[in-house]
């Protein structure tokens, strides 16, 4: 076998999140193969991930995971470019968006279960509005609002709740 | 193995919040008040307010002909209609406030009130 000629310098932090994102990927894998009572109401356990990087690594390896995750999953669920991935994309970058703001918060009394909360939050936020602008452009889908909202608030506060865990862990 | 959760005073806040913003979105968005009035427009105008409290047959005159409302005892329907699909007949009864039923055909629109105006969806 000749040896390739082209060679890509990489990062030890390139590594470093290529790893976490796989494990995304995983995470988002096992969460597909389960069924939604419901299109849309997710326990969205690939946010972990996304969290606890973000805490570790900071803001931009969070980012590059969580987005790097919705690729991945598209390509592998064959969702990629379809509606479900521009949901999964805009769900993923509104909640960034949200943590970016929350990282501001003062940490003592802001964990990173604040944190999930905003992001499930923002995640629903951002997916409602391009099912309103673009798929169902009704008002009636505010009717779906407090079903949505609440699933968010159960698994933002799961998902923070093991996320804090996990944070734990690795400190100890 | 520490089993103390770790959720803080910040966090608890935001739960909080959280839980009643959830509470208020059910109780807004969910609601549906029986309505008492029902206004009729016919193109873009508005014809007449009557009181849903009344047994009351109503016609009215569009392009395509005669269009016959039923005003029941606190409910409203379109008895019969010149139209060709027939839509806003088949809508059926009427009763919660913020319901409406349209027929394009004969430009007529039938919406409900209720005590304070519902959110409306067709302005929005």
């Amino acid at each position: 076998m000749t040896r390739s000629t082209i060679s890509i310098l990489s990062t030890k932090q390139d590594h470093q999140i290529a790893k976490l994102t796989a494990l995304a990927i995983g995470l988002h894998m096992v969460e597909a193969i389960f069924p939604s009572p419901l299109p849309g109401v997710k326990p969205g356990v690939a946010n972990i991930i996304t969290l606890y990087v973000l805490i570790q690594y900071g803001f931009g390896p969070a980012a590059w995971v969580s987005i790097l995750r919705v690729f991945a999953s598209s390509l592998l669920l064959g969702h990629f470019l379809s509606p479900t991935f521009v949901l999964s994309l805009s769900g993923a970058i509104t909640s960034l968006g949200i943590l970016w703001i929350a990282l501001h918060l003062p940490r003592q009394y802001f964990s990173v279960i604040s944190l999930s909360i905003f992001a499930a939050f923002a995640h629903i936020a951002g997916q409602l509005l391009v099912v309103r602008l673009w798929l169902i452009p009704h008002t009636g889908i505010t009717y779906l609002i407090p079903i949505f909202a609440t699933a968010a608030i159960l698994f933002g506060l799961l998902n923070g709740l093991i996320t804090a865990k996990l944070l734990k862990k690795r400190a100890a | 193995m520490n089993n103390q959760l770790s959720i803080k005073s910040g966090d608890w806040l935001i739960i909080a919040i959280s839980v009643l913003c959830i509470a208020w979105s059910f109780k807004t968005l969910w609601h549906q008040s029986p309505a008492s009035q029902l206004q009729i427009r016919q193109a873009d105008k508005i014809v007449g307010v009557y009181d849903l409290n009344q047994t009351r047959e109503l016609h009215l005159h569009g392009p395509l002909g005669l269009t016959h409302i039923s005003i029941q005892q606190g409910k409203v329907r379109f008895k019969q209609s010149p139209c060709n699909r027939q839509y806003c007949v088949h809508q059926g009864w009427l009763s919660k406030a913020g319901q409406i039923a349209i027929c394009l055909p004969n430009q007529i629109s039938i919406q409900l009130i209720g005590a304070q105006q519902a959110y409306d969806s067709l302005n929005y």
